[in-house]
């Protein structure tokens, strides 16, 4: 069977995705190749496995199940807040992560606020440490990440079928079922393998709020057999059971994900007749204000004990903050570049190959791709000379599943509805990318090239490995200021990023958004 | 590597600096940051030796032994600084090291014997809390206490490494009892030092591990007198940390000058307001003001090099074992 026709070529997309998997596979074979003699699987392994997907199931369906209450309660709202909660909502993912730790525990902590009122009322401080605490922080990182990409299918429905819903007088059954649930089962697996990549590999979350050994992931085993133990064998064999895990993820997640989208509409600005009733409004403000508390009140702690040090910072932090912005714009560029063209081969049914590798550099160890390019640059060049564009590259493709979780079903709208038309109209190729697919897929590209920038602004990557004491980035610099007792310059450095990240996810997403959605 | 495209580059940019010969140290993050010692050191070295030093960090003590590995013989340091006992017999056993041939009048409370391996600075582990809390006077009054503590993850972290060392040092075979005795004191392990510090800063436990040079810090730089290290009767263990000469380094004799400059007073005063360790030669003005106040444990503690390779993975389980449960 021939296939159809398309508008534009899926070619970059396969190579894209032939780049990315090369980078993760390559930099695993570079460290298996240089490892001796390694220790095998054993006993220890199996109990840091079970913790590792035990913690990160939970944390997957808790974070989604949640996201999708509030997604829905963001959807048929309309509030004056609702444009800032949406784009605070970036913010937790984008910490470094022992500033959110620590944010985190001044709120939920032994001597948290929380804890603190209950004393005060005579209770038991409250016990974060554990599998729960583990869970717990997982939702704050994932929740927000959940909401926008399910929040997206929302908003991916067209305003028409809302309006035939209402002149239908569908009630909210009717309208869950048409509407609601078809939009899920196609959105939900996706995030669902997202969310449980990201908390296969946590490491000092895990480790930290699950109160010991106890909590000892696939990523911390990684990381000792590193540098307790020097095996790269036994480094390299943990790598790839991560890798193996969210392949399959990944796998499950398409198969599972129900590929039809909801069709287009005319683009007009949305509105919404239904959950009107008072208790569909009740409910929907406790889901917003419940998840806003959740949310705000760690952020706000990260706030509160950074003011004070935002004075205290030395030339050499916004030298690192310049560095780091630098850094994320080159990482954003880098990323749409991969991105696009590998949504756009997604969206054309090509393989699914390309979207597991998309979802790969999530598992991937940041230690074994760091010391794996390092093996395979060092022969060749000073790796210090290229910290910046590694650390630009790793982060752009730790930032790829988001971006095509962001991004496919949007260009497969855009295919669908415009594939067939434009080619009738004889606009295959660049006249195709720049006046159609480009246009239409503005919003969803500002926001993956928003959140695709915060998070490399945040990440500490593979730079600890390359840097050299000149180009520090800004979550290195907290981290060294840190390790030299100065806290609360440390705060004042993460408040910076904090600012600088959502300052970049805010201009990227609201560029893409401008006058689209009102 | 040394002549690698980029270095001529740069080289052939500046003629000035062409005329120097460079020497390249490799150490921990926390020396080269702006507030360690990395600054100072690296600008009174530089003011004698006619050269320019680099400073390279690269994580911390074991990942900067990896880093070593990684690169091998071709490696471009001429010099590795920040390797602690409880690694040097690693570091010697891959051979890439050279004798140092240092001679210095040490203050160390143990003798120094090691030829590869020279030490620049000391301190004790400890446990810091809050100078108004009753604090417990050994391990095995800490561990029948309900104090809180917050440790670090020796698979990760260097003092957390200490603590398994410390323990072992301290009780042997008994080392397993002691941590079942620890076990619901830990209040949470910590992937380093920082997560372990700031955790104890907001609140979350009583004492955390660190230095017995920690309230130096607080009491000289933040003039706040609230922090103190708990001495414990069975003594502290030690943390000495050592620099070595690369055997591949091309400017051995640099590297040679710089560790004698190591031992000497220029290098020695830096230390313990910049590292907040004791330095391993007491400099001819002494220790700032402030230090004097801090606790002289009755025993220091320490295995040597062979010593501590050897028990490494044992206590590991053993610690593993006892607060996994």
């Amino acid at each position: 069977m021939a296939r159809r026709a398309q508008p534009i070529s899926a070619l970059p997309g396969a190579g894209a995705a032939l780049i990315v998997a090369a980078l993760i596979l390559g930099t695993l074979a570079a460290v298996a190749l240089r490892a001796e003699a390694g220790r095998g699987f054993g006993g220890s392994d199996w109990a840091a496995l079970r913790f590792t997907l035990t913690q990160a199931v939970l944390s997957a369906v808790l974070s989604v199940g949640l996201a999708i209450g509030l997604a829905r309660a963001l959807a048929r709202r309309r509030f004056w807040a609702r444009t800032a909660l949406i784009a605070f909502l970036g913010a937790p993912f984008i910490l470094p992560v022992i500033v959110a730790i620590l944010g985190l525990l001044t709120v939920f902590g032994r001597a948290g606020w929380i804890s603190q009122i209950l004393m005060g009322l005579g209770l038991e401080p409250l016990q974060i440490y554990g599998l729960h605490g583990v869970v717990l922080a997982h939702v704050f990182f994932n929740l927000p990440l959940a909401t926008r990409l399910i929040l997206q299918g929302w908003q991916e429905i067209p305003t028409e079928r809302f309006r035939l819903a209402a002149q239908l007088k569908a009630g909210p059954g009717a309208m869950w079922q048409l509407l609601e649930a078809p939009m899920l089962r196609r959105v939900v697996p996706g995030a669902l393998a997202v969310v449980f990549a990201i908390c296969l590999s946590s490491f000092a979350v895990a480790l930290t709020l699950g109160g010991g050994p106890r909590a000892t992931t696939i990523e911390l085993a990684i990381y000792q057999a590193f540098r307790f133990d020097f095996d790269l064998g036994r480094a390299a064999l943990l790598s790839a059971v991560q890798l193996g895990l969210t392949g399959i993820a990944g796998f499950v997640a398409l198969r599972v994900s129900d590929g039809d989208g909801v069709g287009a509409g005319l683009d007009r600005a949305l509105r919404r007749w239904d959950g009107e009733a008072p208790l569909a409004r009740c409910l929907d403000v406790a889901w917003i204000t419940l998840a806003a508390l959740f949310l705000i009140l760690p952020l706000s702690a990260v706030v509160v004990s950074g003011i004070s040090g935002l004075f205290l910072l030395k030339a050499s932090v916004w030298m690192a903050a310049l560095t780091s912005v630098l850094v994320a714009g080159l990482s954003t560029l880098l990323l749409l570049l991969l991105a696009l063209p590998m949504a756009a081969a997604v969206a054309m049914g090509r393989s699914a190959l390309i979207e597991v590798a998309g979802i790969l550099g999530l598992a991937a160890s940041p230690l074994v791709i760091g010391t794996g390019l390092f093996i395979v640059i060092y022969p060749f060049v000073d790796p210090f000379s290229l910290a910046l564009p590694v650390t630009a590259l790793v982060n752009a493709v730790m930032a790829l599943p988001f971006a095509l979780r962001i991004l496919v079903p949007r260009a497969r709208e855009v295919m669908m509805r415009y594939g067939r038309l434009s080619l009738s109209l004889n606009m295959a190729g660049m006249p195709f990318l720049w006046r159609v697919f480009l246009p239409r897929m503005r919003a969803q590209i500002g926001f993956a090239a928003g959140l695709g920038a915060a998070l490399s602004m945040g990440d500490l990557g593979v730079i600890t490995l390359f840097a050299d004491p000149e180009v520090a980035t800004l979550p290195l610099q907290v981290y060294r200021l840190m390790g030299a007792y100065q806290m609360e310059a440390a705060a004042g450095a993460a408040l910076l990023l904090l600012i600088l990240s959502m300052g970049a996810f805010w201009i990227l997403d609201r560029g893409g958004r401008w006058h689209a959605e009102a | 590597m040394k002549y690698s495209v980029f270095a001529a580059a740069v080289l052939s940019a500046s003629a000035a600096y062409a005329e120097k010969p460079e020497l390249t140290v490799y150490t921990y993050d926390s020396f080269v940051s702006d507030w360690g010692p990395g600054p100072a050191v690296e600008k009174a070295f530089e003011a004698q030796c006619g050269c320019d030093l680099k400073l390279v960090g690269a994580g911390d003590g074991a990942a900067l032994l990896a880093r070593v590995k990684l690169e091998g013989a071709r490696s471009e340091a001429d010099v590795v600084l920040g390797l602690d006992t409880n690694l040097t017999a690693a570091a010697a056993a891959t051979g890439l090291f050279a004798e140092h041939g240092v001679t210095a009048d040490y203050s160390l409370p143990v003798t120094w014997k090691d030829a590869t391996f020279a030490p620049y600075d000391w301190g004790y582990f400890a446990f810091v809390h809050n100078v108004d809390a009753a604090v417990p006077a050994d391990f095995k009054a800490l561990g029948a206490s309900d104090m809180k503590i917050v440790i670090q993850d020796p698979r990760s972290s260097t003092p957390g490494l200490g603590l398994l060392m410390w323990v072992k040092a301290a009780y042997g075979d008994e080392a397993p009892a002691i941590w079942a005795g620890l076990a619901d004191n830990v209040v949470t392990v910590t992937k380093g030092w920082s997560e372990a510090y700031g955790l104890f800063l907001e609140g979350e436990a009583d004492m955390v591990l660190s230095y017995t040079t920690s309230p130096a810090y607080h009491l000289i730089a933040e003039e706040d007198g609230s922090k103190a290290a708990a001495a414990f009767d069975e003594g502290h263990y030690m943390q000495v940390e050592v620099a070595g000469i690369l055997a591949g380094s091309d400017q051995p004799e640099l590297a040679q000058d710089f560790m004698q400059f190591m031992v000497s007073d220029a290098f020695q005063s830096i230390i313990p307001t910049t590292n907040w360790m004791y330095p391993s030669v007491t400099p001819a003005g002494g220790l700032p003001e402030g230090f004097e106040t801090m606790i002289t444990p009755a025993k220091s503690l320490l295995l040597s090099a062979d010593e501590a390779a050897a028990v490494r993975d044992g206590a590991l389980d053993e610690w593993l074992d006892a607060l996994s449960q």
